[in-house]
């Protein structure tokens, strides 16, 4: 339709009274706040939606009934659910998780003693994943631009899928296959050496990788078909101008929400990818945790998790906000 | 886990309003089966549903069967994948499982859709606040991988393969809840929601009537998926030991105990793994393909065959076009000679600008006029080479200020017209990229084809801001698109046509997307340009009263065609081609007689998949005669500047002085 | 024939006021166009009569009493502007029609009133069963005013029902308002950014600038010698406008 006259413009032109990026600022910080109050919330709440006696799960049905006694006054289980909930809130705090039912270690260190290992290995997939996947998934949308490389992409749109759809520790088990057992050319446990390191960073990065190339890929082609790009072109600038400077900001601004689930996801897929390779990270930690029941330990461990995610989400968000100034007014 | 959930079907177009516009709804979702990815996903999920069903009647027992003497044994002629610890062989056990393994996977995505459609629908349903605690809720709900929240529930629910359903169905429930809340926002942010709010159909009514089958198709492309992510998410927690418990297994379980004995027998990890691989990959795919087959096809992904592209001329021509009488003229910026744009289709191609000729003089500026679709935009960008590459331009002669675009250019070209050549596009907002400030966009102009440096280029901008009347210049240039008004940025793009000494402006409808009092402001900036350079100005537009405002010269545009050339002073008086005369007579003015009804074109624009053989305007003509229907006019001159295409050009036209022309019932 | 009447209108959005103390009447049997530029208000007036737009003070009166906003007896009906987005595509326009007719009507009674309100706007009884697909625009803008006649309104809100539209196809559409008014005595409030349209269907004009009414009054009287600045300019811009000339 040639004539759709006057309304629909999309962004008002009302940004220039408030300060744009104090209201994000706040809100943003707003959203955090909340986020991590539920997420502190449900980590209370999941002791107590067990079914059964938390305790005597976890020491077993034959210990002694006094000692499952102490340990319940011990934990606090007897006191009112709101003296309960707060004294979780202020324990989380103050950086008091508890202590482990079993080894009675104070949750705290095992999160201290584990922590890093895991942070390697999802910092480093992640690295491994958008240095594979921008380079190839944004060649791959300007060779399918419209019009271009029917073939091409249809080859890119299987493999990636493929790929993508492998589940993390599959690969895992097939690497260790391949380079432990076959060739015996890689370490497939522990991270004693560098090279322990490799196998794990590969099992994660492949399919985030594959997902964020498809992604950027249809970004890309998608962009390429925008107005602002014809104005480029309208511009008779040359075409790697107008694919980095003008359409790869954009492709990626649109891909940047997805990279933050993505790598939310990986820090996920490192509790299956640990388990694989013996990795003794947080995730081969909650694991063994949940089969002895050892409660405060996987609380403080789901809560570690879930702060990553949040704090990763609010990175993104910022990113988001830095590369394309409309996403901040976008939410009011 | 596959990552995330929630990309599906990326690659397809995905907006649940054009879902649903093609009325062939099932052979849209038949298209699944019609490429050869879709066909082996459609295929093997039919084996698997298959094999759920009969492997464990016939091989339970077998699969089962502990044999103690051959414990761990390698593949073997009886035991292809060999056997586990008690002897048991694990390709039946790996059959044996797939009803478990695909069962749980269906039991939590029935449950994530479920869960998903409550918490999706319920904003709709509960009202404003209500819903918007909802939507607040999935929003941090989502923001936590799938897998974590199986692992929270997992502890929740209690290690086992209830457990597990319960889990990875309500940890999938957060994604899918915010599909459902983006498609159902999408649906009821349509005028027909709107509507029959207002005839007061309740909300839940609406619910099953208009959104519901609107979203269905994307919702069951994405259960789809979301069932292939179940499988691999369970197959993960049953691995973890989270999952099913012996003596009951899945591919999981199965792949659990495979692992334990990798280096003793590969073969037993291998054969659950693969059908793990196998299951997901199906689903996913038959997903995919879904997604792209009922998502509605762009025409770059319609399959076109060029070996059976027809003859570029469907009918042919009426001899070569004459020339625009202005051809001769020597200060021609634009030289367009029987231009023809085409595109490839479904059945060979199809052409929707057919031989179009004109010619511009140094600062003359003609304004091109027709219904939407009749060409004007494609016959502009191909002037200006703008149109993408599946676009089929063909040209007797296309001279852009001195320059052959039938002839390939190099950089000189490049730098001449970038200077030279001037567009202003519809949509302000969307012509401009957003993530860069306007300033710079202006500026690269000049940097890349002037080779001014970043200071002296951003002082251009600043001042052809101002030469645009944008008050403040200075601080604009740093500001971004969105947060200048509609008309500012229009009158920044003509800036930025005029960074460079333009000698040619194209403007497609540039006024549309304005306010009538914006409007004004930016045609009398056109005027004003073209009025102290001797600039001249192709001005495309719907809007007959505009042109004839602010242009000499008329060209009528009808199917992809010039049908009328004329003096812009003419158009009320003098126009000669029916279609012409109708269009002035069709739009209301401040002198409109109000005693008597509306002109009106009956029927519809031709279709350029369909264009009829003879005039293109017969069946919407009152003057048309057998000829018309037989024999196509050429756009012909009578000696002066006017040329129209027309038999009859001229002729009376009979309007019966009671009848209202729209007392006609339209049956199409 | 009825008389709707806005007293007082205001509406808001967080802290924006978009409608701020609109008084406007649409007397019995009467087209009152409204004009303006975009955002001044105009739609959110429309949607607030409809129910669509939360009213924040004031009130809207249909001959006297409120207007009905919730419920299923709807006496203000609605007619919007994008003939592409106000019709179920999944429904036959037939049932699109049916659907706003009286709770009341059994099978056979609607399938004759959805003929009747077809070939009312012109429109071939036997495409009740077209899907709005396999209509051009103009077409699809009919079909919305049949359904909206259907509800058997008082009053209709038409909101920018033209301005989607090729010229060619607005004269179907406007000639179709001016007669569906007289046959039918509608009272209507027509909005449109189109001076020349309004001045075309409507009695009255009323004219929006920034949430406010600044000036209303007969149309041939408005246009001919308006009292405030802002409707000069407005008329000062009609592409042809004599007064454009001499206007700086
Ligand atoms: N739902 C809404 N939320 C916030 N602002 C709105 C909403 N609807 C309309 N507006 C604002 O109200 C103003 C008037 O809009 P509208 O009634 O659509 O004007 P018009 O009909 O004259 O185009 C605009 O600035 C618009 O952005
Ligand atoms: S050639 Fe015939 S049909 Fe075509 S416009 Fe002229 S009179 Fe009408
Ligand atoms: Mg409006």
């Amino acid at each position: 339709m040639a004539t759709t006259a006057s309304p629909g413009v999309a962004w008002p032109a009302r940004t220039l009274d408030a300060r744009p990026w104090l209201r994000f600022g706040l809100r943003r910080a707003g959203r955090l706040l909340v986020s991590l109050w539920v997420l502190l919330t449900a980590s209370f709440l999941m002791t107590h939606l067990i079914p059964g006696d938390p305790v005597r799960g976890a020491l077993g049905p034959t210990a002694p009934a006094e000692l499952v006694a102490a340990k319940r006054t011990a934990l606090g289980l007897d006191d009112p659910l709101p003296v309960q909930y707060l004294d979780h809130l202020r324990g989380v705090l103050t950086g008091d998780l508890g202590t482990s039912l079993i080894s009675q270690v104070p949750v705290s260190d095992v999160i201290g003693q584990r922590l890093p290992a895991t942070l390697w290995l999802a910092v480093l997939g992640f690295a491994v994943a958008v240095a594979v996947a921008v380079p190839v998934g944004v060649a791959a949308g300007v060779l399918t631009r419209r019009g271009h490389g029917r073939r091409t992409e249809l080859a890119f749109t299987g493999t990636s899928v493929v790929l993508g759809t492998i589940p993390d520790f599959l690969v895992g088990v097939a690497l260790v296959y391949v380079f432990g057992v076959r060739l015996g050319l890689l370490p497939v446990a522990g991270n004693d050496t560098l090279s322990s390191l490799v196998l794990p960073v590969l099992a994660l990065a492949i399919g985030p990788a594959a997902i964020l190339a498809r992604v950027l890929r249809v970004e890309m082609v998608r962009v390429l078909q925008a107005d602002y790009i014809r104005t480029a072109r309208a511009k008779r600038l040359p075409a790697r101008t107008v694919h980095l400077r003008h359409a790869l900001p954009n492709a990626l601004t649109a891909a940047l929400t997805l990279c933050g689930l993505l790598l939310g996801a990986l820090v996920a897929g490192t509790v299956l990818v640990e388990n694989v390779f013996a990795w003794p990270g947080l995730g081969s930690t909650i694991v063994s945790s949940i089969l002895t029941k050892d409660y405060p330990v996987v609380q403080g461990i789901v809560l570690v998790y879930g702060v990553g995610v949040l704090l990763v989400n609010t990175l993104v968000d910022v990113a988001l906000a830095l590369l394309d100034p409309r996403s901040m007014i976008r939410e009011d | 886990m596959a990552g995330v959930d929630g990309i599906a079907g990326v690659d397809a177009v995905s907006d649940p309003s054009r879902a649903g516009r093609d009325p062939r709804r099932a052979s849209r979702w038949a298209g699944v089966v019609r490429t050869p990815l879709g066909l082996a996903a459609v295929v093997l999920t039919l084996a698997l549903l298959v094999l759920a069903v009969v492997a464990p009647m016939l091989w339970s027992a077998d699969a089962s069967a502990v044999d103690t003497d051959d414990i761990l044994a390698g593949p073997s002629a009886e035991h292809w994948a060999g056997t586990d610890n008690l002897g048991r062989d694990i390709v039946l056990r790996t059959l044996v499982a797939t009803r478990l393994s695909i069962g749980l996977a269906l039991g939590a995505t029935a449950i994530a859709v479920v869960v998903g459609l409550v918490l999706g629908t319920a904003p709709l349903l509960l009202g404003r606040r209500a819903g918007r605690a909802v939507v607040a809720g999935v929003n941090v709900a989502v923001a936590f991988p799938g897998l974590l929240l199986a692992l929270f529930f997992a502890v929740v629910f209690g290690v086992g393969a209830t457990g597990a359903v319960l889990a990875v169905g309500f940890a999938g429930a957060p994604s899918f809840a915010r599909l459902v809340q983006t498609l159902v926002a999408g649906v009821a942010a349509h005028d027909y929601v709107s509507a029959a709010r207002v005839a007061g159909v309740g909300e839940l009514r609406i619910l099953v009537r208009h959104v519901l089958p609107n979203i269905a198709e994307p919702l069951i492309v994405n259960a789809t998926i979301g069932a292939g992510s179940a499988l691999l998410s369970f197959a993960g927690l049953s691995f973890l030991g989270l999952g099913v418990q012996a003596p009951a297994y899945d591919w999981g379980r199965l792949l659990f105990e495979g692992v334990g004995s990798l280096y003793v027998n590969p073969a037993a990890a291998f054969a659950p793994g693969a059908a793990v691989l196998l299951a997901g990959l199906a689903l996913n795919l038959l997903g995919e393909s879904a997604a792209k087959a009922v998502g509605v096809a762009s025409p770059g992904e319609l399959s076109v065959a060029p070996r059976r592209r027809r003859a570029a001329r469907a009918t042919p021509l009426p001899g070569p076009a004459e020339p625009d009488p202005q051809a001769d003229a020597p200060d021609l910026v634009l030289d367009v000679r029987d231009l023809h744009v085409g595109f490839p289709a479904r059945d060979g191609r199809v052409e929707p600008v057919r031989g179009v000729t004109f010619a511009v003089r140094r600062g003359e500026a003609v304004g091109i006029v027709g219904e939407s679709g009749s060409g004007k935009s494609l016959t502009a960008l191909a002037v200006a080479q703008l149109l993408d590459d599946l676009a089929d331009v063909r040209a007797e002669r296309l001279d852009v200020l001195g320059e052959d675009l039938t002839a390939p250019g190099g950089e000189s070209r490049r730098h001449h017209l970038g200077t030279s050549l001037a567009m202003v596009f519809q949509d302000p907002m969307s012509s401009f990229n957003p993530t860069t400030r306007v300033g710079a966009q202006l500026a690269e102009v000049a940097r890349h084809h002037q080779g001014m440096g970043r200071r002296e280029a951003m002082d251009r901008a600043v001042d052809r801001l101002a030469a645009v009347r944008i008050d403040d210049a200075e601080r604009r240039v740093r500001q971004y698109p969105h947060e200048f008004s509609g008309g500012m940025r229009q009158r920044a793009m003509i800036g930025m046509g005029l960074m460079g000494s333009p000698e040619l402006v194209i403007a497609d409808e540039p006024t549309t997307a304005l306010d009538v009092t914006v409007q004004q402001q930016v045609l009398d900036l056109l005027q004003a340009i073209r009025r102290a350079d001797d600039v001249a100005l192709v001005l495309i537009s719907h809007d007959v009263t505009v042109v004839g405002d602010v242009c000499d010269r008329v060209l009528v545009m009808y199917a992809g065609r010039v049908v009328e050339d004329l003096p812009a002073t003419g158009l009320t008086t003098s126009a000669r081609h029916p279609y012409t005369r109708a269009l002035v007579a069709a739009v209301p003015t401040m002198d409109t007689d109000l005693d008597r009804p509306l002109t009106v074109i009956p029927g519809r624009p031709v279709d350029p998949a369909d264009v009829p053989v003879g005039c293109a305007y017969a069946a919407r003509c009152p003057l048309a005669s057998d000829r018309c229907r037989a024999e196509d006019p050429p756009l012909a001159g009578d000696g002066t500047a006017h040329r129209v295409a027309c038999w009859h050009a001229g002729d009376p036209i009979d309007v019966d002085p009671g009848g209202r022309p729209l007392a006609q019932v339209e049956a199409t | 024939m009825s008389e709707l009447r806005f007293e007082q209108v205001s509406v808001r959005y967080g802290r924006s006021t978009v409608v701020d103390g609109v008084s406007l009447v649409v007397p019995p049997g009467e087209v009152v166009g409204l004009v303006g530029e975009s955002g001044s208000g105009k739609s959110t007036l429309a949607r607030a009569a409809v129910g669509l737009a939360p009213l924040h003070g004031g009130s809207i009166l249909l001959d006297g009493e409120p207007v009905p906003l919730r419920g299923r007896r709807r006496p203000v009906q609605m007619v919007f502007q994008d003939p592409f987005s106000s019709l179920d595509p999944r429904m036959t326009i037939g049932a699109s029609i049916a659907e706003a007719m009286p709770r009341d009507l059994d099978r056979s009674a609607r399938r004759v009133e959805v003929a009747r309100l077809l070939e009312l706007v012109h429109l071939d009884a036997a495409r009740a069963d077209a899907r709005p697909a396999e209509l051009s625009g103009g077409q699809r803008q009919r079909v919305a005013l049949a359904r909206a006649l259907a509800a058997r309104p008082a009053v209709v809100v038409a909101d920018e029902i033209t301005s989607a539209l090729d010229v060619s196809v607005q004269g179907t559409v406007l000639n179709l308002v001016r007669e569906l008014q007289r046959e039918l005595g509608l009272s209507m409030l027509f909005i449109s950014h189109n001076l020349a349209v309004v001045r075309y269907v409507a009695s009255y004009v009323a004219v929006m600038h920034r949430g406010v009414v600044v000036e209303q009054g007969p149309a041939a009287q408005v246009l001919a010698e308006p009292a405030e600045p802002y409707t000069r300019d407005l008329l000062a811009a009609v592409p042809g406008s004599t007064l454009r000339r001499s206007h700086p």
